[in-house]
């Protein structure tokens, strides 16, 4: 995983990067020159560098999402030759390094692809389909100032990073744009087991899944084949493990559910 | 000239919230839902205000710029969070939670809010641990907790090295379920360009939909704004690129009082910058310094040699020699001046000589490999990823970068600003940090402030507003207000210079960094005084701003916040010269004892300074508000 020192020499690419002005006009590719770049600039900063040049001609500089530039807010998503978050793996875009390409390539950048994240500009996609599958059930109901001392129920050591295992996800997406179905199960999967890991989740576990589950089919994010580029592709290294303990859960929740009274399946109270 | 009353309560440190809280005006919960809140910002500050007034029966409204409340600059915090609980039992308490807090602030924070700080930080742990916020745990199951800078006991809790991560997507979790309700109204990709005053108070925002390019109008019974830090007015720092102080400082140009700008938090440990394209500078956690040993060469020979190639006796562990009872754990202005004093002597090490060494060999020796990953394995790896580097073989290189800032709007106890009905949170406002932030405070004053103490002070400013009596979006202040935004906008497409605006964010950037950064003098402040307004004319005249307001437009949102910018940063320089003396993070090279410490001036400084805008080319008015200490003694600061 720690690679060698590699050569500090300066390296130039050209980019063919996707361009479309809005979500319902077409997109066509255009090539940038990328000249003498430092290999331990990052690929955003070389975006920054090019775009740069872009506004100093007074041209529309190319759209992309990013804010935190170290892979933990989940809001850069650039397919890079084909790839979600680029050739490495267990990294978000942000976290590509110029090291990573070849002196002369040309670099294909286009956004994340799939039918629940629609084109808003050049590469940046509408994700509030993650928001609204959060909303459906990706919580524990508790009141502000309700809860009792922290330390009351203890959670095995083991318990508790798994379930940290699972709360890493940063909600990118790349799960779904490396699916060939636009499948959201890792995504769901890590809210749901996380919070179904926990004793403090029991009360909402079923109510949960099946909500979230549902919410996410109404979006339009199609079925597991059980092909894990999910996993693959995942900045955070999210185990596919946790879709198998989804369906499970989701299982045994559709199930006790038909015992129930219709009210407990509806969501949290006011 | 602003009022600025605290209005803390009277009384005994230990009683006065709950005092407070017994005595302030309550709203009728069927009254409640008949006003209108907005909140701007969905950070740890604003998600956990938002969750919680909702929760109470309030209509709030909640505004962020970002895709998702998800995505806000909190989620980047690693280290960890402090609370009081003494769940080591090696001595900790509220009392000295506060304490500590106050003294790393310098003595320049108000002692009744830290004391409501340190009281509340309790309550944050059981409310994350009931949400499912996975903290890290001991093999017995109860709750870890590891050491920060400025302290002698063990009180901080983390996640992984993904602390704010964990609790954002908490307070996220609370938020999401009241937006799922209908009980909150979010508005993403939402800017907010002005803050609508109408009779003196605050009652409304006008909004900027990032990606139709609409200009909105939005009125509420109060305004909380959460919009964190400005520490990119220095371009390169800790932050996330679209942190920005937009939102609190055109309040400012509405009248609130900006207090202590100059304080801003220079940290430590940060990996380096390696070029000219850089563009943020990423923190290695502080938590880093419980293990990891600092040190440079004590020669300057030797600087260019491999680490491995300088033995032990001509290595200089400069903060264990100089601070023996904190050692690497020094506070960060502290250990922040430290690096920059080795490396100004010619001993920093790396390209650039600007960088100290952090070295684990000694932690891997005693722990082995696999305690070392398991405690710091994430920050190896980013530390990886950036410099390609294998920190397990070879030790850390890291020098300061701005991250934090202690200054914000004036607030009094009830985090409500001079502006009645504007109230800031987080680290948008000054309240608790004085002139320096000890290490997982921030996280802590953030959920403090919207978990618990927000949702009770705006109850006590509600109570005298009838309900029904909200201005509406016709009124002629929002008229004005949005002819102004869109007049701002207008400018910044019409210029159609030569040059992009990230070029002139490198420029004033350097002349924060160079005047207003880790070391100040009279001389160097005056000097920016007159280039910063010189830079600004030129960016307004030659900034390029390709494309349309009526679009998603990436370069008009820059452009926008660097205007601020450099407002901002001309009040910071002017702030920093005007106090005249040397406090945590402020360090004014005359004013230092003669081992290099800052030397306070409690007899003149011993107050806020709430800077008052008044009008556009005028200098601002400095009001004051003298910090009194009832209840403990204002010490010389030592970590010695
Ligand atoms: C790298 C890093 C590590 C850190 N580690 C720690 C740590 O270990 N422990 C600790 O205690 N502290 C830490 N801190 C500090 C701490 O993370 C922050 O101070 C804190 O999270 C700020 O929270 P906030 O809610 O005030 O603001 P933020 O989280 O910055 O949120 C601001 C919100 O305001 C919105 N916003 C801003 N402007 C506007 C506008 N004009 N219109 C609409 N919306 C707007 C944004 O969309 C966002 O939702 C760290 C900071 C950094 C940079
Ligand atoms: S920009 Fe935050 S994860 Fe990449």
């Amino acid at each position: 995983m720690v690679a060698e020192k590699t050569s500090t020499k300066n390296i130039s690419v050209t980019l063919r990067v996707w361009r479309q002005a809005g979500p319902n006009t077409t997109g066509h590719f255009v090539d940038y020159p990328a000249k003498d770049l430092n290999p331990n600039m990052s690929f955003l900063e070389m975006l920054d560098v090019v775009n740069d040049e872009l506004e100093r001609k007074g041209e529309d500089p190319v759209a992309f999402a990013h804010d935190c530039r170290e892979g933990i807010c989940g809001t850069c998503s650039l397919v890079i030759n084909g790839k979600p978050h680029g050739p490495n793996k267990a990294i978000a875009s942000c976290q590509t390094y110029m090291r990573s390409f070849k002196d002369g390539e040309t670099i294909v950048v286009e956004p994340f692809r799939a039918k629940p994240f629609p084109v808003v500009k050049d590469l940046i996609t509408d994700r509030s389909a993650f928001d609204k599958i959060q909303q459906a059930g990706g919580f524990i109901s508790v009141r502000t100032g309700a809860p009792c001392d922290a330390n009351a129920i203890p959670i095995t050591k083991e318990v508790a990073d798994l379930a940290m295992d699972a709360a890493q996800c940063i909600g990118c997406g790349a799960c779904v744009a490396a699916c060939k179905n636009a499948s959201a199960m890792l995504f769901v999967s890590a809210k749901v087991s996380q919070l179904g890991l926990l004793p403090q989740g029991q009360p909402e576990r079923d109510t949960r899944v099946l909500n979230m589950v549902a919410t996410m089919d109404s979006l339009g994010f199609g079925n597991c084949t059980n092909q894990y580029e999910c996993s693959a592709a995942c900045p955070k290294t999210v185990s596919h493990d946790f879709i198998a303990r989804l369906n499970r859960d989701y299982l045994k929740a559709s199930f006790r559910s038909s015992f129930r009274p219709v009210s407990a399946a509806a969501g949290g109270g006011a | 000239m602003a009022q600025l009353d605290s209005k803390t309560p009277s009384g005994p440190l230990a009683d006065k919230w709950r005092k407070y809280k017994t005595e302030i005006k309550l709203v009728n919960p069927a009254n409640k839902r008949k006003y209108k809140i907005i909140v701007v910002g969905a950070g740890l500050a604003g998600s956990s205000a938002s969750a919680t007034l909702a929760e109470l029966g309030y209509q709030v409204e909640t505004f962020v710029f970002h895709d998702s409340p998800r995505r806000a600059h909190s989620i980047a915090a690693q280290g960890g969070i402090n609370a009081a609980k003494n769940y080591q039992n090696d001595g900790d308490s509220v009392h000295r939670l506060f304490y500590d807090t106050l003294k790393g602030g310098d003595y320049r924070a108000r002692e009744a809010n830290v004391h409501r700080l340190a009281e509340v930080s309790v309550n944050i742990i059981d409310q994350c641990v009931a949400q499912g916020v996975p903290f890290a745990r001991e093999y017995g199951g109860l709750l870890a907790n590891r050491s920060f800078g400025g302290a002698q006991v063990s009180r901080t809790f983390y996640a992984r090295g993904q602390t704010g991560q964990q609790l954002l997507l908490g307070a996220y979790s609370a938020l999401s379920k009241m937006v799922g309700q209908g009980a909150v109204k979010l508005h993403v990709n939402s800017e907010m360009l002005d803050l609508v005053v109408i009779g003196g108070q605050a009652k409304g925002i006008i909004v900027r939909d990032l990606v139709t390019g609409e200009i909105t109008r939005h009125a509420a019974d109060a305004v909380i704004l959460a919009t964190g830090g400005y520490g990119n007015v220095f371009n390169l720092s800790t932050y996330a690129r679209g942190s920005n102080a937009t939102a609190i400082w055109r309040a400012y140009k509405r009248g609130a009082c900006f207090a202590n700008p100059c304080y801003t938090q220079i940290h430590p440990t940060c990996i380096p910058v390696s070029g000219d394209y850089q563009s943020k500078l990423t923190l290695m956690s502080e938590s880093l310094r419980n293990d990891g040993r600092i040190w440079v060469p004590k020669k300057k020979e030797d600087c260019d040699k491999a680490p491995g190639d300088i033995p032990e006796d001509a290595r200089d562990y400069y903060l264990e020699r100089i601070y023996p009872s904190f050692g690497n754990l020094a506070p960060r202005d502290v250990a922040s001046r430290a690096a920059k004093r080795a490396c100004d002597d010619g001993r920093g090490v790396g390209p650039g000589k600007l960088g100290v060494y952090l070295d684990f060999a000694d932690a891997i020796k005693r722990l082995g490999e696999p305690a070392v990953r398991e405690r710091y394995g994430n920050l190896f790896d980013i530390y990886h990823e950036i410099t390609n580097e294998n920190a397990y073989k070879t030790p850390m290189r890291i020098y300061p970068a701005v991250h934090y800032t202690m200054g914000g709007l004036w607030v009094n106890y009830d985090l409500m600003s001079n502006v009645p009905g504007l109230f800031v949170l987080g680290e948008a406002n000054f309240s608790d940090h004085g002139a320096n932030r000890l290490g997982a405070s921030a996280l802590m004053q953030g959920l403090a402030d919207g978990y618990f103490v927000v949702p009770y002070t705006i109850g006590n400013y509600l109570a005298d507003i009838k309900p029904g009596t909200r201005p509406s979006v016709d009124a002629p202040e929002f008229q004005a207000a949005e002819k102004n935004i869109k007049d701002m906008t207008a400018r910044l497409l019409n210029a159609k210079g030569k040059a992009p605006v990230n070029e002139f964010h490198k420029r004033l950037g350097k002349l924060m960094w160079d005047y207003c950064g880790m070391a100040r003098t009279k001389e160097g402040l005056e000097k920016a005084l007159v280039e910063i307004p010189k830079l600004r004319e030129e960016f307004w005249a030659d900034v390029n701003v390709p494309g349309s307001g009526a679009t998603l437009n990436q370069a008009l949102e820059r452009a926008g916040r660097l205007a601020d910018f450099f407002e901002l940063g001309e009040l910071m320089c002017r702030d920093a010269l005007t106090r005249e003396e040397s406090c945590g993070g402020h360090f004014r090279e005359e004013y230092q004892h003669p081992d290099g410490e800052c030397k306070r001036d409690d007899e003149k400084f011993a107050h806020v300074a709430a800077w008052e805008f008044q009008g556009a080319g005028t200098t601002p008015l400095r009001n004051v508000e003298p910090l009194n200490y009832e209840f403990t003694k204002m010490s010389v600061r030592s970590y010695k």
